[in-house]
């Protein structure tokens, strides 16, 4: 099953390759990984998308809270929680297509931020699976480029995951 | 007072009541060195190969419980204790390794004796450090101490770049009385709730054990094991890593457990219904197959460590602290209570364990013409009275030692159980003798390991550390026959040593003492004449029978009730 886990480490040079390096030598799958300081710049924030057997997901937190520079972690899968992606797609559009782009970028609430004569870039945000769902409308044969930030998340009400 | 950063480093190691440094010099360590040479507090030995110094640091920290500390230069001298590293690592040995570094505007250019140690260590330490400004450099140690002695123990690296030891660059030398790490606080007392749900499945138990490893030792709970052994009356049987925190004498001890443990501790396992695991880790070497693994039993598990509850095995009663505190915990609460097991139930069990100890799974031929490397251990056992340190290198000459000597104190076998690394016991043997000079030293070795740290006979020579080599000479490597010899049709592919070096002379060459036997008559009068020579190392080659093997054995893929028995037992039985 899929797991979204948060992670708040300290922000150090190195801090994030104990992280990617655990998980490579102990064979943890990573789906995504994204990284970015908090508002208190001494903290870093993680979201790592993971799959495995319980066990292994088990396992995955333990080692991961192991690493003397994580200070918290948090399996966001247990409770109910928010995640956004961020997707900027380069499309052909030409001819018909033009319109038809702009019209699919409208309904998945996606913004145009870049024009051409020939392409748009448009910038969609929401979960994964909203953002699969949009490259698989708008067709292979339009997509020049793809670039995805890999998920961010947290949990719904008040509880929050600070120091 | 203003200081240097080389100053630093010994200053902030005094203050953390360090003896002893084992290091080799070199070019990013220059200055350290330079400090080094005009200070008189810290003794530096200078090992041959920067291996041998991780070893010795580690030999010492296993039998003193006190952090081992090296240092060691840039790029191969870095890489040279990755080894030391990782032994430490998997066995959770305290150690601080100092390594030298290009200087900062040079880190990153491929400059000369360049290697990214923090990147190259990171598996294999418990953490490290690269000290970015001299100002760090203090609290850096600091910290390196606190984190390598607390929790789970382990070794920590501190990478230096050399213009940060500069003599003419200095500080004021502050050291840090505290260190508050906000991501890093180790839990120590057991929860009381859970400490209780344990105490009622152990009174309850009808066919209890309790399986102790190296954790009781390096969690200093040998005396609280104990006292709850003889309190329950339970049988007790330990890791290859354990030994010692529970005395192998005793009655209720019934063995190692494990791939070469004894039949009896096995079957127990295999047998059991509650099964108390104090400091072990369930490593794959101790559980055979894990589909197998103790079917009856509800398994309560103490480990400082939180991931190695429930990683191989599934716990029904986790309880995650210091594992002396919550065996004390355990007492207090097992004193509060007039339930115990069963007394029928326990006799019963007790009769069916000395059934399978009757088996004597570790018989071997004691009338065979040649040296079996069995009474080797016990006559070494007989003649040190079981008080020696015993270090080992890997392979069944560390089987044998692990089975023949009873030790009955902690720290007192230290062996690499965890990476299992040749080359370990020469090294270790001396770090140990430094720090315990009026005790015996002994390293059980074979002609396979003692050559891969061998050169560490002239630190010996050097620094007057007159331990005993006892190489089991049998001219194979002798674990890798053992399973050519089982698993691929007797294909000894390698397993030979062929070109052997003459110990003797070899001895003699480093300014030792070398004496060969091959008869199993002189091996008492021997063995008493090295221990006899108290100022001199004595390298003692003996030559075994070549092809024996060590038995008992669970072999891969079986489980604990699937042990093998030496096949030609009748015949000495």
């Amino acid at each position: 099953m899929r797991h979204t886990i948060s992670i708040l480490i300290e922000n150090e040079a190195g801090a994030l390759s104990r992280v990617a390096g655990l998980y490579s030598s102990r064979g943890y799958n990573i789906e995504s990984l994204t990284v970015a300081p908090t508002d208190d710049a001494s903290l870093s924030r993680m979201t790592i998308v993971t799959s495995g057997p319980e066990h292994v997901i088990e396992q995955i937190t333990k080692q991961t809270n192991k690493l003397i520079e994580v200070v918290k972690v948090v399996d966001l899968t247990d409770t109910a929680h928010v995640t956004r992606e961020l997707m900027l797609v380069k499309l052909q559009a030409v001819g018909a297509a033009r319109e038809e782009v702009k019209r699919l970028a409208d309904i998945f609430r996606g913004k145009i931020v870049d024009v051409t004569e020939s392409s748009y870039v448009v910038e969609i945000t929401g979960e994964c699976t909203k953002l699969d769902a949009f490259l698989s409308a708008v067709g292979q044969s339009q997509i020049l480029e793809v670039v995805r930030s890999g998920a961010t998340g947290m949990a719904r009400g008040e509880k929050s995951l600070k120091v | 007072m203003e200081l240097s950063g080389g100053e630093i480093l010994f200053a902030s190691l005094k203050e953390e009541g360090v003896e002893f440094i084992f290091g080799y010099p070199g070019g990013a360590v220059l200055h350290i060195y330079d400090a080094l040479y005009k200070q008189d507090e810290i003794k530096h030995i200078l090992v041959r190969h920067e291996q041998g110094a991780s070893h010795a640091a580690d030999g010492y920290a296993r039998a003193t419980g006190k952090p081992g500390v090296c240092l060691v230069t840039s790029g191969p001298g870095a890489t040279n204790v990755v080894t030391g590293l990782a032994t430490a690592h998997m066995d959770s040995i305290p150690m601080v390794v100092i390594t030298g570094q290009v200087h900062q505007d040079m880190i990153g250019t491929d400059a000369f004796q360049e290697c990214d140690i923090i990147g190259i260590s990171r598996p294999c330490v418990k953490h490290n450090f690269l000290v970015s400004s001299l100002e760090d450099l203090a609290p850096t140690i600091k910290k390196a101490f606190h984190i390598a002695t607390t929790g789970r123990p382990g070794p920590v690296l501190i990478d230096i770049p050399k213009n940060l030891t500069a003599p003419e660059v200095r500080i004021p030398f502050v050291y840090p009385k505290e260190v508050e790490l906000r991501s890093y606080n180790p839990v120590t007392g057991g929860h009381l709730g859970q400490v209780r749900k344990a105490i009622d499945q152990l009174v309850i138990a009808k066919r209890p054990v309790i399986y102790f490893g190296g954790g009781a030792v390096q969690g200093e709970a040998s005396e609280q094991l104990t006292r709850l052994g003889h309190e329950l009356g339970y049988p007790v049987t330990g890791t290859l890593m354990g030994l010692g925190a529970y005395p192998s004498t005793d009655d209720l001890f019934i063995g190692m457990l494990g791939m070469h443990g004894t039949y009896e501790a096995n079957m127990a396992m295999h047998e059991c219904d509650v099964l108390l695991a104090v400091g072990a880790r369930f490593d794959d070497r101790v559980t055979g197959q894990l589909k197998t693994f103790c079917p009856h039993a509800r398994v309560i598990h103490i480990d400082i460590d939180p991931a190695s509850i429930a990683k191989n095995v599934a716990v029904d009663v986790p309880i995650v602290g210091d594992v002396g505190r919550v065996l004390t915990e355990m007492l207090a609460c097992l004193a509060e209570t007039n339930q115990r097991a069963e007394s029928d139930e326990l006799a019963a069990w007790w009769q069916q364990i000395n059934v399978w100890r009757d088996v004597d799974s570790y018989a071997y031929d004691r009338k065979s013409d040649t040296i079996k490397p069995q009474r080797v251990i016990e006559v070494m056992y007989e003649v040190t009275k079981g008080e020696a340190y015993v270090t080992s290198d890997v392979g069944q000459h560390q089987m044998f030692a692990a089975q023949f000597y009873k030790f009955d104190k902690p720290r007192r076998w230290i062996n690499s159980g965890g990476l299992g690394t040749m080359g370990f016991g020469l090294p270790a043997a001396f770090g140990v003798k430094m720090a315990f000079p009026d005790s015996d030293v002994a390293c059980v070795t074979g002609e396979g390991s003692i050559q891969m740290c061998i050169q560490e006979l002239a630190t010996c020579k050097q620094y007057n550390a007159p331990i005993k080599i006892l190489n089991l000479n049998n001219g194979y490597l002798g674990m890798v026959r053992q399973w050519q010899e089982f698993n691929y049709e007797s294909r000894y592919s390698s397993s030979y040593v062929d070109a052997l070096p003459d110990f003797v002379k070899l001895a003699e060459a480093y300014g030792h003492v070398g004496i060969q036997i091959d008869k199993p008559a002189d091996l008492e009068g021997a063995i008493r004449e090295a221990f006899a020579q108290k100022d001199r190392l004595v390298f003692l080659d003996i030559l075994t029978d070549t092809e024996e093997n060590v038995y008992p054995m669970i072999e891969a893929g079986k489980g604990h009730h699937e042990m093998r028995l030496n096949p030609k037992r009748s015949e000495f039985i």
